[in-house]
């Protein structure tokens, strides 16, 4: 059996167990990631996929004050959410490789990975599509006077889709226990997204009364920390917060997404290369402060990865050995009972 | 004529009449790199004044384009995928449809809207759709389907000259296809069908995406002694329906392909005019080669099962080709 972290005897002991629990999550989220990439590439999978290598700091930090009661939704960059929410990585694979036993049965894919047993929501190929989503379910919690939270994950490209201003301020003037997460990598698509934004994104949420912060989305503690505020005000009856949290897209918006540039550029390997460093990458730089401040060795780092890429390579086999979509699914599925 | 990708036709369409005509704006998210490649260059070539790279805000940009062409711009916004249609669809449906009618007439609205649509490539159900026969019931709004470069070619710059909305939607996954296109100034006209094989015993009425698969099942036909007329109505609003009844007229036999959803097709439509204005010459019923009425699932091996195929398309012919099997058999 398991200990539970509070029965941990002393702090340091209970830090160290849960810092190394939000590194193991993060080192999944890269690995599982890199393998897809791999596969991507190779053209193994059946569709496209949009890697949220670099970010998983913000997703590993909001999750981690999160249970299975909280919603989440997500983005067409989404396997981090999933994934960080609890998500089941076999079955995940197993959607992105079509197969029956899929968390969507194969008929959703990389875009649409939900496990509404665990509050999410769903990934979306709607840019913003989840937005108002989130607000709903927001309202759906404070009907029920349930002290659950909505958390709404959406980037920056997202936040320039008008149903943002709505849906926060539906938020804010019923005071939904909603939580805003904007993910703020700089790229939408192939667009500097400061190109096409005036202003700052908190101050959106200021001019509806939110209270509103930036943070290092590389810092998973900084996310942590900031989360943590914002759905105590939250499961308290206290409205809605935005947090914005600061972080870069390694990979491109798409794999192989060279294809679709035909040899122009949008961003300079340099530019990449610079959130690849030690103090940069957050999986990189939460190592380094698990060995200085967590009391962890590096034995219990490797132990981690070993484990996490024996996850990934039996995620792959579950997916490989599945079964494909049942196509007749469909018509059993699309309306609840009636066929379509 | 020279060979060209249908992706490169649509490109050249637009710096060719950007340069012609300085009215002419362009608009939308990722206009400047280009995801789909068709409007490489316009940004680089016309400048920031003429060419806006947006943000991501379809609900916006469907609306701006409908002011941007009442203060007497010619415009042209890219939504990217057709399924920004319904993100976009306020503006579409309430404004730049109406807002001529509802003047007295007082606006032109000259808009031209390009999107790739479509299925077949596991992009799911929110990247697939087809939104044409969403558009065609609007009212108000000229639908455009090219299937070859050479098309694509002539209706763009015919959607471009022109003074109505007009969606152009392009063959998302077609883009690498490669045809012979006019040099020069070419306009096709809107509203006029283009036959691509001629035939004597069963039309084939085939939209966009589909005319491919239906021409390779008008070859497998003639193995099985039919003769298979392939006609593409190139353009859905305003439609030929006459060009469409001559050939059903000739042959009595109508087979319609599109990759919609069979419900309120552009299918459906289609085989409701012809069983009114054919109804004498018809020797068999209708049929129509569609996608059930569900969204497109992700599993390839799911999306094979309900897309529209060549096969498909032959069984369906078989199935109404009754005594003419026996007879040429
Ligand atoms: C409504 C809508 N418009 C456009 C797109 C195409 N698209 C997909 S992702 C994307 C950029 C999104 O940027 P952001 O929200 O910052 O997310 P990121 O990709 O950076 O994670 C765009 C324009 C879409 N999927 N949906
Ligand atoms: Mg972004």
């Amino acid at each position: 059996m398991e200990r539970s972290l509070s029965d941990l005897p002393n702090v340091d002991e209970r830090r160290r167990a849960e810092w190394l629990a939000l590194y193991e999550r993060m080192l999944l989220i890269r690995r599982a990631e890199e393998r897809l990439g791999k596969e991507a590439q190779a053209g193994n999978l059946p569709g496209g996929v949009h890697l949220y290598i670099g970010q998983e700091a913000s997703g590993v930090g909001v999750c981690s004050v999160l249970e299975d009661r909280d919603f989440i939704t997500s983005t067409h960059r989404g396997h981090g959410h999933f994934l960080a929410k609890g998500g089941d990585l076999n079955a995940m694979f197993a959607e992105l490789w079509g197969k029956r036993t899929g968390i969507c049965r194969g008929m959703g894919g990389s875009m649409h990975v939900a496990d509404v047993s665990k509050g999410i929501l769903g990934a979306n190929g709607i840019v913003g599509g989840g937005i108002a989503i989130a607000a709903g379910a927001g309202m759906g919690i404070k009907v029920a006077k349930e002290t659950a939270v909505s958390v709404c994950l959406f980037g920056d490209g997202a936040a320039n889709q008008g149903v943002l201003m709505e849906s926060l301020n539906m938020s804010a003037v019923w005071s939904f226990p909603v939580i805003w997460v904007l993910e703020n990598n700089g790229l939408s698509e192939f667009t500097v997204t400061e190109r096409v934004t005036a202003g700052e994104f908190t101050d959106r949420a200021r001019a509806v009364g939110m209270p509103a912060v930036t943070v290092d989305g590389n810092d998973v503690l900084a996310v942590q920390a900031a989360m943590a505020e914002a759905v105590a005000r939250a499961r308290a009856g206290g409205g809605p917060s935005f947090i914005e949290t600061k972080t870069y897209r390694i990979h491109g918006h798409l794999e192989a997404e060279e294809a679709f540039l035909g040899g122009y550029t949008y961003r300079t390997q340099e530019e990449i290369d610079g959130w690849r460093t030690p103090d940069k990458d957050p999986i990189l730089r939460f190592a380094t402060r698990l060995l200085a401040e967590g009391g962890a060795s590096r034995d219990d780092l490797d132990l981690i990865d070993e484990r996490v890429k024996s996850q990934v390579e039996d995620a792959v086999t579950f997916a490989l050995e599945s079964e494909d979509a049942d196509p007749e699914l469909i018509f059993d599925i699309t309306f609840s009972d009636q066929r379509p | 004529m020279a060979k060209q990708r249908y992706i490169q036709a649509i490109n050249q369409v637009f710096l060719d009449e950007m340069a012609r005509d300085k009215n002419i704006i362009l608009f939308g998210e990722d206009v400047e790199l280009a995801i789909f490649g068709d409007t490489r260059e316009v940004y680089k070539t016309f400048g920031p004044d003429r060419v806006y790279n947006t943000p991501i805000c379809e609900a916006s940009l469907t609306g701006m384009a409908v002011g941007a062409a009442a203060a007497g711009r010619r415009v042209i916004l890219h939504l990217m995928f057709g399924n920004f249609v319904y993100t976009g669809m306020d503006a579409i449906a309430h404004q730049m449809a109406k807002l001529r009618m509802m003047t007295g007439g007082q606006m032109n609205l000259p808009i031209t809207v390009i999107a790739g649509y479509g299925g077949g490539r596991s992009l799911a159900a929110q990247h697939s759709d087809t939104p044409y026969p969403t558009l065609m019931n609007i009212g108000g709004i000229n639908v455009a389907t090219p299937a070859t470069p050479a098309d694509a070619k002539g209706l763009l710059t015919t959607a471009i000259r022109g003074n109505n909305p007009t969606f152009f939607l392009e063959a998302s996954g077609r883009g690498g296809d490669s045809g012979e296109v006019p040099d020069g100034e070419y306009l096709v006209p809107f509203g006029k069908a283009a036959i691509h094989r001629e035939g004597t015993d069963l039309t084939i009425c085939a939209i966009g995406t589909m005319v491919r698969p239906a021409l390779r099942a008008a070859r497998e036909l003639e193995e099985h002694g039919i003769s298979a007329e392939v006609i593409d109505p190139r353009t859905l609003v305003p439609l030929d329906e006459e060009g469409i009844a001559a050939s059903v007229r000739k042959t009595g036999r109508l087979v319609l392909v599109d990759e919609s959803k069979d419900r309120c097709s552009a299918a459906s439509h289609i085989a409701a005019l012809m069983a009114d204005k054919c109804f004498s010459s018809l020797k068999a019923p209708i049929k129509r080669v569609t996608v059930p009425n569900v969204s497109m699932p992700y599993s390839g091996v799911a999306e094979t099962a309900i897309f529209p195929n060549p096969e498909k398309i032959v069984a369906a012919a078989l199935s109404i080709a009754g005594e003419l099997r026996e007879v040429k058999a």
